[in-house]
C-alpha cells in the first residue's frame, strides 16, 4: 500500500510481508468454476446444472480497479461470489495475495475477511432493520474481535464521516436514510477493518442518477485515499467506463474479452463487446440519426445458462459465427498487447479463423 | 406430470406405512414397555387369570415384536385369523381388531360412522367457503371502512368463540326457544328432510369458526393481490371492475385458501369432536371420544389412520389442484 | 412499512433525507392505520370537475391532441398530504414523443397513471388519491368525465406499457388469453378472431412461432419476449396515445436496444403519441421529441431533445447531465454530482422545490429561491423552464462552468 492507512485494522495484518504493493498482483483466479446442480425426477437425481461460471482466468492487481460487466446471466454477481468466498467453486483456484483460498473452511476464512469485503446492490434488503447504524458498522470490530484505538464507538463514528455521514447518524435505524445513504451505510461497514479489496456488486444500480454520482466520487476518493482495489460488478457499460481501469466483459459464464479501458471502449475485439456498446442508448439526441445505422441489434436473447450452447457460446447470436465457433472454444489470449479475447473471428484484430469464412445460416440472416 | 403423480402416490404410500407403523408403536409396544398388559387392558381390571390368558393367545400377545407387527399388517391390508382355543374368527381387511368394549370389529363401527361425518364437514365446508370468501373480498375491497370493521370483529369472534358455547347457544335459541330446526340428529336414510333440520345448526356452528378463519385469510390475500401490478395492467386495459376482481384477483387469491382447505377438510376427517358432541351428531368425533375415555385402543388405532389417510390424500389433491391453478407449479 | 410512526415530517428539515416518502408506497401505508391527521379544507375531488375554490381555468378544448393542464394529484397519508403531482402543465400532439425525465418520486409515473384514470378506480374514502386540474384528450376532458367513459378509452384510445413485464402479465393467464381479453372489451368479436387478432400482433412485434407463443404462460417467456408481448396487448386496440413507463428498466442491454426500436419502428407505423418515462436520459435521447424534466412533482424545464440537452436551462437538468457517466466519451475527471436527496413530497421546500440541492440558489439574490415558488416561464420559442435566475446568469453559468466539464 502507497499509503499508511491510519486504522486500527490494518496493524494485525502489517506484519505479513508479503502485502503486495501497488500494480502487482493481489489477487488471482485461475480455472474458477461454479456450476450449481439440478435435480429432478423420481429420485431427485441430478440431471444438469446451471453453469453460473464456467472456467474463468484474471488477475486484479493492487490499487487497480477491475470493472466486470455483462447481462443477467452471465455469472458476474456469481464470481463476486465466489472470489469472496461466500460461495463455494466447483473447480478451479483463488490466490489471494499469493496463498491459496479456493477451499478454506470457515475459520480459515476469518483471517481474511479483513481483507476482502463485499458491498451489495441492494441497499434496502442488505442492512438489518432492526439494528442501529453504530450496530452494523461496528459489527465487524466484534465479529473479528478487533479493539480500535480509542474505541469502536469513535473509530465507527469517523468511518461515518469519511463515507460523507454525519457522526450524529451513529444510533439511528436504517429505514431513516434515503438509498444513497444506505449504500454510504454499507460501504462503511465494508471499509471498518480497511480492507484490501472491495468487491462491490452492482453498487449503484438501485440508485437515482444524481444519488449514483454522489456514490461514484465516493467509491473514487476512498480509493485514492485509502489505496483500495476494486472488483465492481456492474450491468451499465456507462459506469462501467467511468470507475474501471481494466475492463472484463462477462457472457454466460465466460469472459470473453479482458483489457484495459480505453483498448476496450476505443477498440473492442470481441463481437459481443461491440454489439454490448452500440446497445446502449447514447444521450445525446444528435446521434441517435447516425446511431440507428450503426448499431449492432442482436437476435434473441441471451441463452440459458443451464444448457449454453457449445463451442463458443455467443455463436447462436453473432453474425460473424462460422462453423468452427459451433464447434471450437475460442481460448482467450492476447491480440494485441494486454488485450485478451476469446473469439475466432475478432474485430479490430487480425482473423484467428481464416480458413472458415462461411456464416452460419443464423449469422448470415442477423440483422446489423 | 405422470412423474410427479406417481412420485406423490409413492410417497403417499411411504407416509401411510410410517403412520401405521407409528401407531403400532404407541398402541401396542409402549403399553408393553411401561409394563401394562394390553391383554388386561383387554380384558378390564376385575378379569380372572384364565380369561386373561385366552385373550393373549387370541391377540398372539406372546408373539415376538416382528410376528405381531406382521400380523398386524396382514390384517390392515388382507385380513388376519383370531385363534381362540379351538374356534377361529376371520376378521377380514381392513382389520384393525376388535373393540375392546363392544367386542364389535373395527372396520364396520368406522364405516358406519364416517359418512356421518364427511357430511358434517362438507356441508360445513359449503358454508364457509362462501361466507368466508364473500366476507373476505368485499373486507379488502373496502379496507378501513365500517363494514371492514365489523366484519373483522365478527370473525375475531368467530375464531375466538368455542364451538360449545356457540353450538349450545344456537341449540338453545333456534332449535328449543324458536323451534326453527330439530335438535337431534336424524339419519338421511330415515328422513332426508329432518337430516337436513338437523345439520343446520352443527353446520352453521363449524362454519362460523372456519369460515372466521376464511375470511381473514382471503382479506389478507386479496389485499396483497390487489397491489400486483397484474391488477394494475387489468384496470389498463378497460377492464369493468367486477371482472378485474371476479377473474384477475380471485384467481390469485384462491391459491392459498385452497391449501388451508384441503387440509382442513383432510383433519375433519377424525372428527369434530367438540361439534359431534355438542350436537350429539353419531361421527367418528364422537366415537373417538367414548373410545379415549374407555381407552379403547383398537377404535383409537382405527379413527387415528383414517384421519391420517384423509390428511395425507387431501394433501395430495390439493397440490394437484395447484398444479391446475397455478401454471409456475410445474408437475414434473 | 409499518414502522413509520415516529418518522414525523416535523422533525427533518425539506431537502434531508430522512423523510422521503415514495408517493405510492405512503398512500398505500396510509390506509392502515386508524386516525389520519385532517386535511383541513382540502376538498374531495373524487376525479369529477376541478375543485371549487380552485382558480377556475381555461375550459375550451384545446387544439392539442394531449394536453395536461395543472394537473395535481395528492395521496393523503398517516405522515400527511403527499404531493406526488403539484401542477402539472403539457401537450403532446400525434405521431410526437414525449420523454418525462426525472428521478424516483419526482411524479413521473403518478402523472401517467392519472392521465390513465388508474388513482381512483378501486379507491373510495380515505385512500382516494385527490386529483384536480385538466387533461383534455381528443377534446374531451377525462378528469370531469364518469368512471365508466374514462374506462372505456383506457386500452382502446390510451394503453400503457409497464416496467416489469414478468409482474404486469398475470401469471395464471396465457399471454394469449390476456391479449384477447384486452381485445375482446372494446371490440366486440368472437374469440377466434381476437385470437387471430393476437397472433398477428404477437408476430407484429417480433415473437417467433406466434401461433405456437399465444398460448404459453409469461413465466415461459424470457424477459424480452416479455415485454414484447406487453406491447402486443397495448397495441392490440391501436390506441392514440401510449404510455410506456420505464419500459425498459428491467430488461438487458441489448434486449432493451431491440425494445427500444420496436417502439420507434411501432410508433412510426401506427402514427400514434407516445409519452415515454424513464430515469435513463439515453433512453429519452434515443426516442423522444421533445423532453420534459420533473422535479418535486412539477416541470422544471420543457423543451424538445435538442434544448433540453445542448441548452438546458434549469439547473437541476445540469445536475443529471453531470451526474451522468458516458459510454460516448472517456472518462471525465469526476462526476459532478447533485448534493443532497431528493426532497420530501410532504414537505416540499418552500419557494423552488430544487433551492436546498441547487448550488446557484443565491445568484438571484433576494433569497427569493426559498420563499417563491418559480413560473414555468418560455425562456426561447418552446422552451420553457422553471428558474428564478436571468437568462444570462443561466446562460454564462452553463456555458462557462458546466459544459466544459461534461
Amino acid at each position: 500500500m502507497t499509503k499508511p492507512v491510519k486504522s486500527p485494522g490494518s496493524e494485525p495484518t502489517a506484519d505479513s510481508a508479503a502485502a503486495p504493493g501497488q500494480g502487482e498482483t493481489l489477487l488471482k483466479v485461475s480455472g474458477l468454476k461454479k456450476h450449481f446442480p439440478i435435480h429432478k425426477g423420481l429420485f431427485k437425481r441430478q440431471v444438469g446444472a446451471v453453469q453460473a461460471v464456467d472456467g474463468i482466468d484474471f488477475e486484479v492487481r493492487a490499487g487497480e480497479t477491475l470493472g466486470v460487466v455483462g447481462e443477467s446471466g452471465c455469472g458476474k454477481s456469481t464470481m463476486g461470489r465466489l472470489i469472496t468466498r461466500l460461495l463455494e467453486p466447483t473447480a478451479g483456484s483463488i490466490e489471494f495475495e499469493g496463498r491459496d483460498i479456493t477451499h478454506l473452511g470457515v475459520s480459515g476464512m476469518r483471517p481474511l475477511r479483513r481483507d476482502v469485503q463485499m458491498i451489495f446492490q441492494d441497499p434496502y434488503s442488505s442492512l438489518n432493520p432492526r439494528h442501529t447504524v453504530g450496530a452494523i458498522v461496528s459489527a465487524p470490530f466484534k465479529l473479528q474481535g478487533v479493539q480500535p484505538e480509542g474505541g469502536v464507538k469513535k473509530e465507527v463514528q469517523r468511518l461515518l464521516g469519511v463515507v460523507g455521514l454525519s457522526p450524529e447518524h451513529y444510533n439511528r435505524y436504517p429505514h431513516e436514510f434515503s438509498g444513497g445513504q444506505r449504500q454510504r451505510i454499507g460501504i462503511a461497514r465494508a471499509l471498518a477493518l480497511s480492507p484490501k479489496l472491495v468487491v462491490a456488486d452492482e453498487p449503484v444500480s438501485a440508485l437515482d442518477v444524481s444519488i449514483q454520482a454522489q456514490v461514484v466520487n465516493l467509491l473514487d476518493d476512498l480509493q485514492e485515499e485509502l489505496g483500495l482495489t476494486y472488483v465492481i460488478i456492474a450491468h451499465d457499460l456507462s459506469v462501467i467506463r467511468h470507475v474501471s481501469d481494466r475492463i472484463a466483459v462477462m457472457y454466460l459464464g465466460k469472459i470473453v474479452e479482458l483489457t484495459d479501458r480505453q483498448s476496450l471502449y476505443n477498440t473492442p475485439m470481441h463481437p459481443y463487446t461491440k454489439a454490448l456498446m452500440s446497445a446502449v442508448p447514447v444521450p445525446d439526441p444528435r446521434r441517435k440519426a447516425a446511431d440507428s445505422r450503426e448499431r449492432i441489434l442482436l437476435q434473441g436473447d441471451v441463452p440459458s445458462p443451464m444448457n449454453p450452447p457449445s463451442g463458443c457460446r455467443f455463436h447462436t447470436r453473432c453474425w460473424k459465427a462460422t462453423e468452427v465457433c459451433k464447434t471450437k472454444e475460442p481460448p482467450l489470449i492476447p491480440l494485441a498487447t494486454g488485450h485478451n479475447v476469446a473469439c475466432h473471428h475478432p474485430e479490430n484484430a487480425p482473423d484467428q479463423e481464416p480458413g472458415d469464412t462461411e456464416l452460419l445460416s443464423e449469422a448470415a440472416t442477423a440483422k446489423r | 406430470m405422470l412423474t410427479y403423480l406417481i412420485r406423490r402416490l409413492f410417497a403417499v404410500a411411504v407416509m401411510l406405512v410410517v403412520i401405521i407403523l407409528a401407531v403400532f408403536c404407541i398402541f401396542f409396544l409402549i403399553p408393553k414397555w411401561s409394563g401394562i398388559d394390553p391383554a388386561t387392558m383387554f380384558v378390564g381390571k376385575q378379569a380372572d387369570k384364565e380369561s386373561v390368558e385366552a385373550v393373549r393367545e387370541k391377540l398372539q400377545l406372546d408373539d415376538p415384536v416382528l410376528v405381531q407387527l406382521f400380523e398386524f399388517f396382514k390384517g390392515i391390508f388382507v385380513g388376519r385369523d383370531y385363534t381362540s382355543g379351538g374356534d377361529t374368527t376371520h376378521c377380514s381387511a381392513p382389520c384393525f381388531g376388535y373393540s375392546f368394549r363392544t367386542e364389535q370389529e373395527i372396520w364396520p363401527v368406522l364405516t358406519d360412522r364416517l359418512p356421518v361425518t364427511l357430511s358434517l364437514a362438507l356441508g360445513a365446508a359449503v358454508i364457509w367457503l362462501i361466507i368466508g370468501l364473500a366476507v373476505g373480498v368485499l373486507s379488502a375491497l373496502k379496507r378501513g371502512s365500517l363494514w371492514d370493521r365489523l366484519a373483522m370483529t365478527g370473525a375475531l369472534a368467530g375464531v375466538s368463540l368455542p364451538v360449545y358455547f356457540t353450538g349450545l347457544i344456537s341449540l338453545a335459541v333456534f332449535a328449543y326457544q324458536l323451534d326453527l330446526v330439530s335438535n337431534t340428529f336424524t339419519p338421511f336414510g330415515d328422513d332426508p328432510v329432518k337430516w337436513f333440520s338437523g345439520m343446520i345448526l352443527p353446520w352453521v356452528t363449524l362454519a362460523f369458526l372456519f369460515g372466521a378463519m376464511y375470511a381473514r385469510l382471503t382479506r389478507a390475500t386479496m389485499l396483497e393481490v390487489m397491489g400486483e401490478d397484474y391488477i394494475r395492467t387489468a384496470r389498463a386495459k378497460g377492464l369493468k371492475e367486477p371482472v378485474v376482481i371476479g377473474k384477475h384477483a380471485m384467481r390469485s387469491t384462491m391459491t392459498p385458501v385452497l391449501t388451508l382447505l384441503g387440509i382442513d377438510i383432510g383433519a375433519l376427517m377424525g372428527g369434530a369432536i367438540l361439534t359431534e358432541t355438542t350436537f350429539s351428531i353419531p361421527g367418528l368425533g364422537q366415537a373417538v371420544l367414548k373410545a379415549i375415555t374407555d381407552r379403547d385402543l383398537p377404535l383409537i388405532l382405527g379413527v387415528t389412520l383414517i384421519t391420517a389417510t384423509a390428511v395425507v390424500i387431501a394433501n395430495l389433491i390439493v397440490d394437484l389442484l395447484y398444479g391446475v391453478i397455478d401454471p409456475r407449479v410445474r408437475l414434473g | 412499512m409499518t414502522d413509520h410512526e415516529h418518522k414525523s415530517h416535523k422533525d427533518t428539515e425539506p431537502g434531508t433525507d430522512a423523510t422521503r416518502v415514495d408517493a405510492p408506497q405512503a398512500a398505500a401505508t396510509g390506509a392502515a392505520g386508524a386516525a389520519i391527521p385532517e386535511q383541513g379544507t382540502a376538498p374531495d375531488l373524487t376525479g369529477s370537475g376541478t375543485a371549487p375554490g380552485e382558480p377556475e381555468l381555461d375550459q375550451r378544448p384545446p387544439s392539442s391532441f394531449l394536453e395536461v393542464r395543472d394537473l395535481r394529484v395528492h395521496f393523503p397519508t398517516q405522515d400527511g398530504l403527499v404531493k406526488s403531482v403539484d401542477g402539472l402543465t403539457f401537450s403532446l400532439e400525434k405521431g410526437k414523443t414525449l420523454g418525462i425525465v426525472g428521478e424516483s418520486g419526482s411524479g413521473k409515473s403518478v402523472t401517467s397513471l392519472g392521465i390513465m384514470g388508474l388513482h381512483t378506480v378501486g379507491q373510495y374514502g380515505r385512500q382516494r388519491p385527490q386529483l384536480s386540474g385538466e387533461i383534455w384528450l381528443d377534446g374531451q376532458e377525462l378528469l370531469s368525465a364518469d368512471a365508466e367513459t374514462v374506462r372505456k378509452l383506457r386500452g382502446r384510445e390510451i394503453s400503457m406499457i409497464f416496467q416489469d413485464p414478468l409482474s404486469a402479465l398475470h401469471p395464471f393467464f396465457t399471454v394469449g388469453h390476456q391479449i384477447v381479453e384486452a381485445y375482446r372489451v372494446h371490440h366486440d368479436v368472437d374469440k377466434k378472431t381476437a385470437r387471430r387478432r393476437a397472433i398477428e400482433l404477437l408476430d407484429r412485434v417480433g415473437i417467433p412461432e406466434p401461433g405456437k407463443r399465444v398460448d404459453s404462460y409469461p413465466h415461459e417467456f424470457s424477459g424480452g419476449m416479455r415485454q414484447r408481448a406487453m406491447i402486443a396487448m397495448s397495441l392490440v386496440n391501436n390506441p392514440e396515445l401510449l404510455i410506456a413507463d420505464e419500459p425498459t428498466t428491467a430488461l438487458d442491454v441489448t434486449v432493451q436496444a431491440q425494445i427500444l426500436d420496436l417502439i420507434r419502428d411501432l410508433q412510426q407505423e401506427f402514427g400514434s403519441a407516445v409519452i415515454i418515462i424513464t430515469h435513463d436520459l439515453g433512453v429519452v435521447a434515443e426516442l423522444s421529441d421533445d423532453i420534459l424534466v420533473m422535479y418535486g412533482g412539477r416541470c422544471v424545464e420543457y423543451g424538445t431533445a435538442e434544448q433540453v440537452f445542448y441548452e438546458p436551462q434549469h439547473p437541476y437538468t445540469w445536475g443529471l447531465l453531470g451526474s451522468m457517466p458516458r459510454i460516448d466519451r472517456d472518462r471525465a475527471d469526476r462526476l459532478i454530482p447533485v448534493k443532497g436527496s431528493p426532497p420530501s413530497l410532504i414537505n416540499v421546500p418552500s419557494g423552488c422545490a430544487f433551492n436546498p440541492r441547487c448550488p446557484y440558489a443565491d445568484v438571484p439574490g433576494d433569497d427569493v429561491t426559498r420563499t417563491v415558488r418559480p413560473e414555468l416561464r418560455e425562456v426561447k420559442d418552446g422552451h420553457l423552464a422553471a428558474c428564478h435566475m436571468a437568462q444570462e446568469d443561466r446562460e454564462r453559468i452553463w456555458n462557462e462552468e458546466i459544459a466544459p466539464k461534461l
